[in-house]
């Protein structure tokens, strides 16, 4: 501890000392208690944070990552608790600390950023207010004057430029990214020394997401704030963290220097992690070395599946055109306020092939309209406009019948695991009801259909009797697929099919999604807001803005030479991409 | 910031713990949310009591002979009006020397027959007109919505005091059920639309019609039976406000005529002599009392049983 | 918000010609002499009967006579009661009477609903919560009436502490105790919407950002967990007050309170069904104005409603 004169930076506050850490945890365990007894989250869990740099803890879900993060500030839910090792905030330990100490810890030693804008912000107070909050109970300033200037200028920095105008709005008035900045501002309003930011921009599509992180980067820097990020995403923390530390399980399985570990990953969790990346993939495959790391483990590898679409473009050109699109509109008319309304371009007169046996990915972030696209090609709207051929059938002269026949070749497979099976129905009548509604085969002939589909996605056949709710959302999302392959269609669309998932998981299901069609020769239109997993899985790209195709192309072609600025910004964000694999 | 070098950890690797991406890992029981929902019911002391209270007030309902010899309306003798206990007579006598517990034996059934077809009206009118409103949207929600609306704003107490003054002379048990039940399936229709607008947004039932099932199918098939848990919960409840209401008419003297034996009838009667025999309103209030706890109790622990998030709020 | 206010009017419109049809419909669609089925079996008095044959228009054809019938409503035309006198009069010597009966019950609903709710949300799963479930439990199956019955005879005849009846003179202090009846028999559900929302606000994401910005628990419950969980709870007291209005019949009848639900209760018991008719949709009426004032008040409570 300093106990002498401190140094004092311009804003008055002491400087800390860059060779004291400024946070310790020590063997840090922290237990939940549930009906069927206790959970032990975190196992043992020790690393250190120095004044003014950037560590991020990588995991997958129940990893016990952000269970580490609330404990630094002793916010964990309800029924979880430190039950054992310490945590060190300036050499004290808080691990005793009542809630009144933790307050004085909390906002302004320590400020925390949460992970979902849309939730964090009280709905029933101004934005403003919520700041001001923020800072009169930090003691930042004071007087009503003070707290107001300084209010406006925190969330001037972290990048409302407008913020004297808005500062009496809502929150529900002000959009995700907006929000993210707010709850940022909030942060670090009170000048803290360590800000915890939990997955701060995983809900925000990935322009705005990269946005808010430059911002948080350089803002940190600037104020010489140490930065705990926590993320899912390999290559977002090995892009903006200098340390890293993977946690499985509950424990650290390896830390250390971010690139260091990229490069050279002991731990064979690690190695699976980083094959498992899409976006490290892309990146991987502009290195030597990197196409290494599965060494010796037994994973599934990204890179394989990359290289596998490359130089497919001949192999597109000569098959058979399976689903032909052009001029598609969907217009929605949208009600503004009282009795006027106003046409939403939802889909704004698009057009594309897909050939059989490849995948074309359908790209754009929420708002682009691709989602609609999708519902528009099942059948499931009608189109405003234009005309879509599956497998030769032009459905808008279609009848009803022929319609109800089309299903029978193309399926859809949809992105929530938790929402896409009837919770009251058991597996086995979950796959089999394109069978019965299309009245396929007897009910025995059905039951052997069903264990074959299940063989096929990899899933026990006794699963057949039970229900969804025993499953965890990769294997749900198994299930999906097996419904989906039921009738033996020809296109199946994936409707953001592996968005949901850990990264392990959706390279697991990429890599069934892939064997499933050579062996049964599938076209696939996937829609994601993923370029990364583009990358991995397309043959074709089609990028969406605002309901209108920008650019189209191979995959490669995309990727390496892409022609529109917003592909590239599409591009630039995704995590990882300032990484230099390899060398 | 400072030249620290990072020392590169690496835990070591835990032979056992091989690493198997996404296990299926299978209880030894099977669960779904009936099932689970059964199992919780049968871990709860109160599910038992409140069970047992329904089935008497059934076999009460049913077999009145099985509870007492007495039958309520011969043997009223007026100088044992408002008599209290004696033998064979638990319970004392009404104003009119008729015996009290007797009465309260025989007048379950009419209770009863009132709750179950209050529900039976409630649910045939409400179920539709949520299920088919939510589900459809557009015009058809608008239209029938506006319905609802209209039946909703008249408090269904009032409703049935219309009904039941007006038609005087056909005072019976399907008529004062019609008079409730017509007017409280509103509430049910309105609490049933929120919850199938809510689950018809979710993917299984597009991935049911982008199999290829019909809208009507889908709705009876994968829409409704994910909406019932309020439903169920809304007519286990309103089965007790049934009788409620039932006994509450009764008592201003517009539900049934004193021919047919009432709880609410027996409570009005006694009402005149509140203050020389109190034992007289106590016991049929009671008896009113604690079928309508029983059946309040029983929405209750369903409701729980059935959502796991109120159990958590628990 | 002027939008929204003028929307739900619009939207009350259909609602307020629907619900007097179907009043005026159930009354007068039933087989034979609509205006003798009104008195029941009472022999009317020739004026009275004459009065009320013009009221309602008997001649001409159905859809007419009940578009005449809205016009005297809409036009304050309320008719007469059974024994002669202007609803009019009668509804404005009893309203205010009412009016003073459920406000004082509706204050008292809404501080049991509130403190309850919060201390037993916060103390969730504590003993004081599970014994206040419990008597919310019972309290909120023991019917009304027999709810008004027990506390008078036990507080108003055994105790003596209040008095039995209420009487011509309603005063505060006299209303009291079936205003505090009142109150326990509806304070549950507003108690349970309290607690519940009470307990989802403290383990919602932005109750926890507000200890992350170093906020005490001294600021935390009321400013950000009691002011949220308050939207729920004070539009159920807005509603019940709409409840009441109606729900008076049996209170005001008990206690012999002089207000509108006693002279329903009283035309009730008289058979008097003209009168029954009038003054039902005099309240629903009043029910759907509440039911508006609710919605209204919803909006200035929650922020998300009011700047749309």
């Amino acid at each position: 501890m300093t106990d002498t004169t401190v140094q004092t930076s311009a804003s008055g506050r002491p400087l800390a000392d860059p060779s004291k850490p400024l946070v310790q945890v020590k063997d840090l365990e922290v237990t939940f208690k549930t009906g069927t007894g206790d959970v032990h989250a975190v196992r043992g869990v020790s690393f250190d944070i120095y004044p003014g740099e950037t560590v991020a803890i990588v995991g997958e879900s129940g990893s016990g990552k952000s269970t580490t993060a609330t404990a630094l500030i002793k916010l964990l839910a309800g029924n979880g608790r430190i039950s054992g090792g310490k945590v060190l905030v300036e050499g004290k330990d808080i691990t005793g600390y009542s809630e009144r100490q933790m307050a004085s810890v909390r906002g302004g030693v320590i400020g925390y950023v949460p992970q979902d804008p849309m939730s964090n912000l009280n709905p029933v107070w101004s934005v403003g207010f919520q700041v001001r909050e923020a800072i009169r109970a930090n003691g930042v300033a004071s007087g009503r004057k003070d707290i107001q200037a300084k209010a406006i200028e925190v969330l001037q920095q972290a990048g409302l430029a407008d913020a004297e105008r808005r500062m009496e709005q809502y929150p529900h008035q002000f959009s995700g990214g907006m929000r993210q900045r707010v709850l940022i501002g909030i942060g670090l309003g009170a000048d803290p020394k360590l800000l915890i930011a939990d997955e701060p921009t995983s809900a925000l599509d990935v322009t705005v997401q990269k946005v808010i992180l430059d911002h948080l980067e350089s803002l940190t820097r600037e104020l010489n704030t140490a930065l705990l990020l926590i993320t899912h995403d390999l290559g977002l923390a090995a892009e903006r963290a200098s340390k890293l530390i993977v946690m499985h399980r509950g424990r650290i399985v390896e830390s250390g220097d971010s690139l260091e570990i990229l490069q050279h990953p002991q731990h064979p969790y690690t190695k699976q992690l980083i094959a498992a990346a899409p976006s490290l993939a892309s990146r991987r495959i502009h290195s030597s070395t990197g196409a290494a790391v599965t060494e010796g483990v037994d994973a599934i590898d990204m890179l394989k599946l990359a290289v596998k679409h490359e130089d497919t473009e001949a192999v597109i050109e000569a098959a058979p055109v399976m689903v032909s699109v052009k001029d598609l509109r969907k217009t929605y008319s949208i009600r503004r306020g009282g009795f006027k309304s106003e046409p939403l371009h939802a889909v704004d007169g698009i057009s594309f092939e897909i050939h059989k046996g490849t995948t074309l990915a359908l790209v754009g972030e929420s708002g682009s309209g691709k989602s609609t696209a999708a519902r528009l090609v099942l059948g499931l709207e009608p189109p405003t406009e234009g005309e879509i051929v599956v497998g030769g059938q032009n459905m808008a002269g279609a009848s009803a019948k022929q319609l109800f026949d089309l299903r029978r070749r193309m399926q859809v497979v949809f992105q929530d695991p938790y929402a896409s099976l009837d919770p009251q129905r058991s597996i086995g009548a979950i796959i089999a009801e394109p069978l019965k509604v299309h009245g396929v085969g007897d009910r025995v002939s059905r039951h052997a259909r069903v264990e074959e589909l299940l063989e096929q996605v990899a899933l026990p056949t006794e699963l057949a009797h039970r229900y969804p709710n025993e499953l965890s959302g990769g294997q749900r999302q198994r299930v999906a697929i097996a419904r989906a392959l039921a009738l033996k269609p020809e296109v199946v669309v994936l409707d953001e099919a592996v968005s949901a998932l850990d990264v392990l998981v959706q390279a697991q299901i990429l890599q069934l999604l892939a064997d499933l069609q050579e062996e049964l020769g599938l076209t696939y239109l996937f829609i994601t807001h993923d370029l990364a997993v583009v990358r991995v899985v397309a043959d074709a790209v089609a990028v969406m803005e605002q309901g209108k195709i920008v650019e189209a192309g191979p995959t490669d072609e995309i990727f390496e030479n892409a022609q529109q600025p917003y592909t590239q910004r599409l591009l630039d964000a995704i995590p990882g991409a300032g990484i230099e694999f390899g060398n | 910031m400072s030249e620290r070098t990072t020392e590169h950890y690496v835990a070591p690797v835990d032979p056992d713990e091989k690493v198997e991406v996404d296990r299926v890992k299978l209880s030894e029981r099977k669960s779904n949310l009936w099932l689970d929902a059964w199992r919780d019911l049968r871990r709860r002391p109160l599910f038992y009591i409140a069970m047992s209270i329904v089935l008497v007030v059934v076999v009460a309902a049913l077999f009145p002979s099985l509870f007492t010899d007495v039958l309520p309306n011969n043997d009223c003798f007026l100088e044992n009006s408002n008599a209290g206990p004696a033998e064979g007579h638990p319970l004392g006598f009404t104003r009119q020397g008729c015996d009290v517990y007797s009465r309260i034996v025989y007048g379950a059934s009419t209770s009863l027959s009132v709750g179950l077809l209050v529900v039976a009206i409630t649910a045939a009118i409400g179920i539709p007109m949520g299920a088919i409103a939510g589900f459809y949207g557009g015009w058809v929600d608008s239209l029938l919505s506006r319905v609802g609306d209209i039946f909703f704003s008249i408090p269904y107490f009032l409703a049935a005091v219309v009904v039941m003054s007006v038609l005087s002379a056909h005072r019976n048990v399907f008529v004062i059920s019609l008079a409730i039940g017509g007017f409280a399936w509103a509430s049910l229709a309105r609490i049933l639309r929120a919850e199938v607008l809510q689950v018809k947004n979710l993917e299984y039932v597009m991935a049911s019609e982008a199999v290829g099932r019909g809208r009507f199918s889908t709705l009876l098939r994968h829409v409704l039976p994910n909406s019932l848990t309020p439903v169920i919960v809304y007519l286990t409840i309103a089965l007790g406000a049934a009788i409620t209401a039932e006994a509450t008419l009764s008592f201003l003297g517009i539900g049934l005529p004193n021919t047919i034996m009432s709880w609410g009838n027996d409570i009005a009667q006694a009402q005149t002599s509140i203050r020389v025999a109190p034992m007289a309103l106590f016991w049929p209030s009671l008896a009113l009392t604690i079928t309508v706890l029983a059946f309040i109790v029983l929405g209750e622990l369903i409701r729980d049983a059935l959502d796991p998030k109120a159990r958590a709020r628990r | 918000m002027l939008m929204y206010v003028v929307r739900r009017l619009l939207q009350a419109i259909p609602v307020f010609l629907g619900t007097t049809f179907l009043i005026y419909f159930m009354v007068f669609s039933m087989p034979g002499d609509p205006i003798i089925a009104l008195f029941g079996d009472k022999t009317p008095n020739p004026a009275v009967l004459a009065a009320i044959r013009e009221q309602y228009n008997l001649d001409e054809p159905f859809i007419v006579q009940y578009f005449l019938y809205l016009q005297n409503l809409v036009t304050g035309n309320l008719g007469v009661t059974f024994s002669g006198q202007e609803v009019v009069d009668v509804l404005s010597r009893a309203f205010p009477v009412t009016l003073k009966l459920v406000a004082m019950a509706v204050v008292i609903e809404f501080i049991l609903a509130v403190v309850i709710g919060l201390i037993s949300g916060l103390r969730k799963g504590g003993i004081i919560d599970n014994a206040n479930l419990v008597t919310a439990l019972v309290l909120s199956s023991v019917p009304p009436f027999v709810a008004l019955f027990v506390a008078q005879y036990f507080i108003g005849i055994k105790l003596g502490w209040a008095p039995v009846t209420v009487g011509a003179n309603a005063t505060w202090g006299s209303m009291l105790l079936p205003a505090i009846v009142i109150a326990l028999t509806i304070y549950v559900t507003g108690m349970r919407l309290m607690r519940g929302s009470v307990i989802e606000a403290q383990s919602a994401d932005y109750v926890r950002t507000a200890a992350a910005k170093g906020l005490t628990a001294r600021r935390i419950i009321p400013v950000h967990v009691a002011r949220n969980s308050l939207i729920p709870v004070v539009t159920n007291t807005a509603a019940s007050f709409g409840a009441l209005i109606a729900g008076t019949t049996v209170t005001e009848g008990i206690f012999n309170i002089p207000g509108v639900g006693k002279v329903l209760y009283d035309a009730i018991l008289r058979g008097e069904n003209a009168t029954v008719v009038s003054f039902v949709t005099i309240l629903t009426i009043l029910y759907v104005i509440v039911n508006i004032l609710v919605d209204l008040l919803y909006a200035v409570l929650d922020p998300r409603i009011r700047y749309v």
